[in-house]
Order: structure tokens, then sequence, then C-alpha cells
């Protein structure tokens, strides 16, 4: 047994591990370093508390860490990296889960006497604790429904789906008064659970109501939501390492979700609301126009195409990751560096589903960090390129978003492979992308269409080259 | 149909109308063609090679335009050509109808019918008839030649055993089709190019081609003028340019002018005191020489030396570069002559309803068609071959009274709170915003390559919720106890899983 100033002091010492953990993951050299921050920090915290304040139960808690370690590690080992958004969305829901679990352990243990303002305060912070947590918990299982494709990725739209929003919130505060004033009384469970059952039908609605091309942004949100959670239960138990630790997650999750907003040109508020690229008469309007023919090449074209190039930019979107295409891409990208032609990569923030999901399937892949570059690093450079290769990207590469102020995705930021010489689009049909946009690229002059499977279609340019 | 190619009589002149390339493509549009003899001669096209393309050839012009249905020519007739043009006869070349109104009034009582090139209109189908644009392109890299010929030293800078080169600057005036043709070649010749022109939309087009852009603090005067040309200027606008050109003239080696604005005299750019100011071996190029100068002290078709500056005036420039000029002036007209021959059967129809052959013809069946009415479109930059720059749109600025309300909200909210809350729970507060804080700071400046690892490493960390299940598990409360251990399962799964994710990860991102 330990005294309680060597946990605190262990205390301190996991919250400025895991701050560095956080920096260090700013930069690829630091953040190898920066992830053993992070298992340090999160050993001492462990190691402090099982010896510092647990009392009793050893076995079950040693045999709870063994099993859910056990657990954990062999997911980590057998998920596919084009699996990856899946996995983070189920874990945070676990973390859902827990801050529920703890939340109500804490309302129902029997010790804790608290009286006047202090028990209002610690049932608001109970109360808030499981709301947010069960919101998590919920969304995130939706949320990992969706990116594993057992949930379908379109949004669902109910009727007046923001007044049912507004009816559940003020459901929820109606109910925390409840519990707040039965709770001084000696009750309160009854609000708690029925507030519980409304927080999850809220994750529920809200993220089925979320198309799939904003999944990068409901991750990050239900990430800060996981770290908002924790705070909370911080603030309930009185620990500091908790409440700090909640703080650096959730406001890390909010400001990555605020930069692919950014990257999408949309307001935070307006991708929580969902239901994106539903409304009719402005994508009627884009669509109507002429729009002039397409010229569709096959894959020996596209083979000799590249083989001529100097310049090479590869474009990738979620449909290199349906196909699981990256590794064919990077054989593609290996022949050609041998040949001395330069091949960079161009990476649209919102890519994918996930914040950074290309960068981790061509990091599988075994493409070199330092020829992927992000939008701004490229996106002047297109005027030199000679070939650029969209592979399975749309609303990312689409000009109007520049040109046409009634597109729904105007002013989005895209990255501008139509000012380059040649730009071969590899795309399964003519289907307009997510936001249901036609996409005027595929109709310039300088466009070449290969249809088909990203895979099978990489794969024939390979052999052709 | 015989078209009929003569010998280009004005003195200096080398180009010809059609290349014996061009000749068999138009013989195979079912045309015939005849060429004058030594035709193509000074622009180093053999009476041989003319023949082997299927050529007739005819000795001289008298015969060539008495025997020919459409005569092709690179300059205005002149010495007596005039005279030799019939009522069923079509004449092809530059006529410039708005500077030669004497010729275009003999042209027209002939009868016959003239098409002059430098009337194309300038319409993005039109392009590969553009004549004026393929002869300025020649005249822009021919301008770097020249000027090249004149300067003592390198264009490119290098650093060799016996000293320093530093490179030479170039100023290129006006970037249109001359302008940036002047800017690509001096740039390959390894010059440290800038170029200043009154449109801002060709801003672009220069640093794409890697040359340094100019720019007059001018927000609302855009010198953009009908048919991708500029406009004329005003006064306060004239006098910031003049002090911009002194400045450049102290630092730059070599300045070229391209600026016309049409229909009236250059503009006057470079003034004497400008060359003044320049170093003893710099050059001037002239583009504008033929229309008065851009230079105050250009003279027309000669090459002057004032105050150690060398002025190239020459107006035949693209006749300098003459096999080339010949070769793509010979296909703009093969274009449209397919424009003026639909039936593909060697005869050609002036069809005054299509608005690139009304704007070319300027006189036929004795009337005088010239000017043409106004063109419908015109495509803003004359040397991009595709109608490209469209206008960007502006991302709204947000609002400054919704940020102002939220701070002002969450400041209510935050003096509410210190109000009610015991000190025990402000402590905790501050140490909550302190680490929001940290988190901001931390997390900004993120790489985006490294989302995803950072998101599965923050989730890992975010199960430091598992402290909580521990505080819990020694309960006596056998359901609080159970209920904690499974939080501690689920949390471990998360703890383990994160971090072993994470780190398999980043052992994938290498160099």
């Amino acid at each position: 047994m330990i005294s309680a100033g060597i946990v605190t002091v262990s205390y301190i010492a996991a919250t400025v591990l895991f701050i560095l953990a956080l920096g260090g993951l700013s930069n690829q050299e630091t953040a190898r370093r920066g992830n053993w921050y992070g298992i340090a920090g999160m050993t001492i915290a462990l190691l402090a508390t099982v010896f510092g304040v647990v009392t009793e139960h050893y076995e079950l808690l040693i045999g709870a860490l063994l099993i859910g370690g056990t657990i954990g590690i062999i997911l980590a080992r057998r998920v596919q990296m084009t699996q990856m958004p899946e996995l983070v969305a189920i874990l945070h829901s676990l973390v859902g889960l827990a801050a529920v679990a703890v939340g109500f352990a804490s309302f129902m243990d029997p010790t804790k006497h608290f009286v006047g303002i202090d028990l209002t305060i610690h049932d608001i912070e109970t109360y808030l604790g499981i709301l947010i947590g069960a919101v998590t918990f919920s969304g995130s299982i939706i949320a990992f429904g969706k990116l594993s494709g057992r949930i379908g990725g379109k949004p669902l739209t109910l009727p007046g789906r923001h007044l049912f929003n507004l009816g559940l919130l003020i459901a929820a505060i109606w109910f925390g008064r409840e519990f707040v004033l039965q709770s001084a009384a000696g009750g309160g469970l009854e609000p708690l659970l029925v507030m519980t059952v409304i927080a999850l039908l809220f994750g529920i609605h809200m993220v089925m109501a979320i198309g799939g091309a904003d999944m990068p942004v409901v991750v990050s949100m239900l990430n800060s939501y996981s770290g908002w959670a924790a705070a909370a239960t911080g603030f309930m138990l009185s620990n500091d390492l908790l409440i700090v630790t909640g703080a650096l997650v959730g406001s890390s999750g909010a400001i990555l979700s605020y930069i692919m907003c950014r990257a999408m040109n949309r307001k935070f508020l307006a991708v929580i609301a969902g239901g994106f690229g539903t409304g009719g008469g402005t994508v009627a309007a884009s669509t109507g126009e002429d729009q002039g023919e397409v010229v569709a090449i096959d894959a020996h074209e596209a083979a000799a195409l590249l083989a001529d190039a100097k310049e090479v930019m590869i474009i990738p979107g979620y449909g290199m990751a349906v196909a699981q295409a990256q590794h064919t891409v990077h054989e593609i990208t290996r022949v050609l560096r041998d040949r001395k032609i330069n091949v960079r990569f161009g990476i649209h923030p919102v890519a994918g589903r996930m914040p950074g999901h290309m960068n981790v399937l061509l990091a599988e892949a075994r493409v070199p960090y330092d020829i992927v570059f992000e939008m701004d690093e490229i996106n002047d450079d297109f005027p030199d390129v000679d070939v650029s290769v969209v592979i399975g990207a749309n609303d990312i590469v689409n000009p109007s978003a520049q040109t046409d102020p009634d597109s729904p995705i105007a002013g989005m930021p895209v990255l501008e492979c139509w000012k380059g010489k040649t730009t071969i689009v590899l795309k399964r049909s003519m289907a307009t992308g997510y936001a249901g946009v036609q996409n005027p690229l595929f109709f310039k002059e300088n466009s070449r269409m290969l249809f088909g499977d990203a895979k099978e279609t990489l794969d024939e340019v390979l052999k052709a080259l | 149909m015989k078209i009929g190619v003569p010998r280009e009589i004005h003195a200096g002149e080398q180009r010809v109308a059609t290349t014996p390339e061009v000749a068999s493509q138009l013989i195979k549009m079912g045309f015939s063609v005849a060429v004058e003899n030594d035709a193509g001669a000074a622009a180093s096209f053999s009476n041989d090679a003319y023949k082997e393309a299927g050529c007739e050839l005819i000795a001289t012009a008298t015969d060539l335009w008495a025997q020919s249905d459409l005569i092709l020519k690179v300059r205005a007739p002149e010495g007596g050509e005039e005279a030799l043009l019939r009522s069923d006869q079509t004449l092809i070349c530059f006529l410039a109808p708005g500077q030669n109104a004497d010729l275009l009034k003999q042209l027209t009582e002939s009868g016959g019918t003239a098409m002059s090139m430098d009337s194309v209109p300038r319409i993005s189908r039109a392009q590969k008839m553009d004549a004026l644009s393929s002869m300025a392109n020649i005249a822009g890299y021919r301008a770097i030649v020249e000027a090249a010929q004149h300067f003592g030293r390198f264009f490119t800078g290098q650093i060799t055993a016996a000293g320093k080169i530093p490179p030479a600057k170039v100023l290129v005036i006006g970037a249109g089709v001359a302008g940036l043709s002047a800017i690509g070649a001096a740039k390959s010749m390894g010059a440290i190019v800038r170029a200043f022109d009154t449109r801002p939309e060709v801003k672009e087009q220069v640093e794409s081609m890697d040359a340094e852009f100019l720019m007059l603090d001018f927000d609302d005067e855009d010198g953009t003028g009908e048919g991708g040309y500029a406009k004329l200027m005003s006064d306060e606008f004239i006098a910031a340019e003049m002090a911009l050109f002194a400045e450049q003239a102290k630092d730059v080696d070599i300045i070229i002018t391209t600026a016309l604005i049409p229909g009236r005299p250059a503009p006057r750019l470079i003034l004497a005191e400008h060359v003044g100011l320049m170093r003893d071996g710099s050059v001037i190029v002239d583009l504008a020489a033929e229309t008065g100068g851009n230079c105050e002290l250009t003279e027309p078709g000669e090459v002057v030396v004032r105050d150690g500056v060398s002025i190239i005036g020459y107006t035949d420039l693209p006749s300098r570069l003459a096999a080339q000029s010949s070769q793509l002036y010979a296909t703009n007209l093969r274009h449209l002559l397919t424009e003026l021959s639909p039936e593909k059967d060697g005869n050609i129809v002036v069809n005054m309803e299509d608005e690139v052959i009304r704007g070319a013809t300027v006189c036929t069946g004795g009337e005088t068609t010239w000017p043409p009415p106004a063109p419908k479109l015109s495509a803003a930059p004359p040397k991009a071959a595709e109608p490209e720059p469209l206008p960007v749109v502006e991302a709204k600025k947000p609002s400054v009274v919704g940020p102002i309300i939220m701070v002002a909200v969450a400041a209510l909210a935050l003096l509410g709170l210190g109000a009610v809350a015991p000190k025990d729970f402000m402590a905790h507060f501050t140490v909550f915003v302190l680490a929001c804080f940290v988190g901001y700071m931390v997390i900004w400046n993120v790489s985006p390559a490294l989302h995803t690892p950072l998101m599965s490493v923050t989730n890992a960390i975010s199960s430091i919720i598992v402290i909580g299940a521990l505080l819990q598990i020694s309960s006596g409360d056998t359901v609080i106890m159970w209920i904690a251990a499974a939080t501690v399962l689920v949390t471990s799964i998360n703890i383990a899983g994160g971090f072993a994710v994470t780190r398999r990860m980043l052992e994938m991102f290498r160099k």
C-alpha cells in the first residue's frame, strides 16, 4: 500500500506523459515515441491506483485486466488496415459504456455522503457523465455499423428530425432537474434510467442522420465525446487525472472535427444536423447542364500515359479503400519511380471515412511517407503535373466547388487536378459522388475515364507497365 | 479548286504561305496547289520539296494569279499585286484592313473576295486559325534570341572556377501570347524573369511559367479590354506604372515590350529617361515597333544604341524564323480552309452566317464587309489552349457577431458557476479549463497524415476512465463491485487495443 501523496505524484507524472504523447503524435519522427509515452503514462496511473487505492477484490481486478488486455491485443493484431475506422469507432463505444457504468456505480455507491450544493453538483456531474457516455456509446455503435457496412451509409432523414432532437434535449434537461430533486430526497434512479434511454436514442439518431462521407467528422467527434465523458466522470469522482486526460482527449477530438469541417467548408452544426446532399433543387440545377462527352480509355492506354509522364500525382479516395487497391498502387508507384518518374500522392483532408484514412492505407502498403503530401502542399503544383490518377475519389476533385456557387459543395477546397496535363479517373461507373453532384472534371478535354474496379484495373495497368 | 501560292515580294519577307507538308494535306482535301518558283526558298523549302508534295510549279506571279482560284499569301498585296485580284478569285492573307483603307477599297472594287487572317475573331473555336497568336508566339521567342545576340553576357547564372556569373534579369511588359512566349524562352535559358501587365487575370499564367508577376496596387482598375487585349488606362495608373518601370530599369538587363492596344498607336512605356537608368550593355526589344514602339527611342526596323543600351526595333521578327512561322501560318490557313470547305470536295463556300468566316471576310462581291459585327464572346486569355481560368468562389467571411455572443454567453455561465460553486469544484474546474487549452495547443499543429494514429492513441488514453472503475471495485456492495469489474474489463480492451493498434500503424509509416 503506497501513500496518497505518492498516488498524486504518479497521477501528475501520468498527466505529463499523456501530454507528451499527444505532442509526440503531431510529427512523423516523434510519433512512435509519443505512443510509448502514452503507454508509460497509462501504466503508471494503473499501478498507482491499483497499489494506492484498491483495497479488495484484487483477483477480480487482475482477471478483468488480463482478459480485457488480451482481447484488445488480439483485436489490434487481427484488424485489417482498411477496417481501421470501424475499430476506432467500436473502441470509442467502449469508453462510452465505461462512463455509463462508472456513473451508475457511483450513483449507487452507499458510502458517498454529500449534502446541499455539493450533492447537487455531484448529481449534475453524474448525470452529465452518464449522458455523454450513453450518447458516445450508441453513436459509436451506429458509426461502427455504418463504417463496416452493416448499416446502409445513406443518411436517415426522418421528417422533423431537428424538432425530434430538440425534444430529446429538452426531455434530457427536464429529467435532469427531476433527478437532482429526487436524489436530494434519496431516490432518483428512474429519471436517471429514462435519461440514459433518451441519450442512447439521441446517439443512434444523430449518427443515423449523417451520411458516409461525413464519417471523418463523426469519428473524430465521437472521439471528442469519449474524452468529455471521461472528464465528467473525473468531476464526479473528484479525480484530477481523469479531468485532465478527458479534457485533453475532448479538445483534441474537437479540433480534429473542426479541421475536418474546414476541409469540407461546412459548418460543424450542419454536419451534425445531417441529411447532406438530399436538398433537391440545387443539385438538379447543377446537373441539368449539357456536360459534353467523356473519353474512356483502357488499362494499356493508361499505362502508356503513365510511362510517358515525368510528374505523376496520385489522388486516392474511398474507392481505393473499398477495392483494397493500395498495394497495387504501391507496386505501380515503385515501377514508375524506378523509371525516374516523380510520383507523388495528393491527400485531401476528408478523403476516406476517417481523418488520415488514406495515409494509414498508403503506409500499410509501404508507400514512403515523404512522397505523400497534403492538399495545401501540392495544390499549386498541378500545372506541372503530366498525369494525375484519381482513384475512387469524386467530390474532392470536383471543379464545380470553385466555379459553381450554387453547387452543394461550393467553396469546399478541392484538389485542382484538372490544371495538370492529363487526368486519369478510375471509377466504377458514371454515378455521382456522395454529395450527389455531377463532376465536370470527367467531361474536361484533358480527362480520361478508366472504368472498372480499382484493384482489377490497376492490376492490369501494372501488368501493362 | 486551284490554290496559288505566290512568292512574297515585300523586302526582307522570308515567309511563305504554305509548306510542302501542309500542301500535301491540302491536296488530300481535294484542292490542287500551285506554287510560284522559289516561293519557299527563303524559308528553306525547296522547289523540289513542293514538287514531291504534289504541287505544280509556276514560273511567274502573273501566270500564277491568272491560273488560280484561291490565292494564299502572307503579306498584304503590294507593288501591283493588288491589281491582279479577279472578281471570281479569293485572296487570304494578313490585310490589316483598319490600317490599309486604300488597299481595302481597291480590293472591294475588284469584286473578288478577300479574307484577312488578322480579322479572324478571337473566340475559342477559332483558336486553331488564329495566325496572330502563332506569329506572336514566334515573335516572343525570337525577341529573346535577338536580345541574347546583343547582350554581352550569359542568361543563366553559373559558379565557375573563374568566378561567379550572376543570372540575367529580364522584364517582360505585356503578358499576351508574345510576352508569355518570351517569358518561356528567357526562363528556359536560365534568366530571372519578371512580367508586368495591366490585366490582373494573367497573373496566374505568368506565375505558371515560373516568372514573377509585378503588380500595381490599383484594386479597382482592370486593364482587360475586348478580345483578350488590354485597354487604355487612367493617368494615375500610368504614373504609377512609370514609377515602377523606372525602378525596374535600374535593376534589369533586358526589357521586352509587347504592349499593344488594337487600332491605336502603341503605348509609350519606356521613356528616354528610363533608358538612361539602365546599365550599359542592356538590351530593349520592342515588339510594338511597327505601331510606333513602346520605347520612345525605338527606330522601327533598326537596332540602335542609345546611352549604351541596344534598342531592337525589328518589325519582322516572325520572318526571322521563317521556316517555323511559315509552318504555323500554313497550318492556320489549312484550318481556315477546312472551315471554308465543309463538304471536303476541294471547293470553298464563303458562308457569311458563320461567325469565324464572317469575321475574316473583309470584302466580297464588290462590297466592303469590314468591320464585322462584334464577336459574341471572347476567350479572355488568348494564350491558353482552352478557355480555362474561372472565378474562384470566395469563402464567406465569418460574421463577428456570432463569436462575440458565444464568448459573452460563456463568460456569463462561468460567472454564474463561480458564484454558486464550492471551492473544491472550482479547483477541479481550473484544472479542466487549463487541460482543454493544453490539448488545443498540442493538437493544433498535428500533421494530417497522423490523424488516425492520433485518434487511436487518444482513444486509448481516454480509457483512463478505468481509474473510476478501480476506485469502485473495492466497494463492499456486490452490484457495484461487478459493475466495476465489467468496466475494468471493457476499458482494458480499449487500453491494450488502442495502444497496440497505434503502434502497428506507426510501424508502417516509414520513409
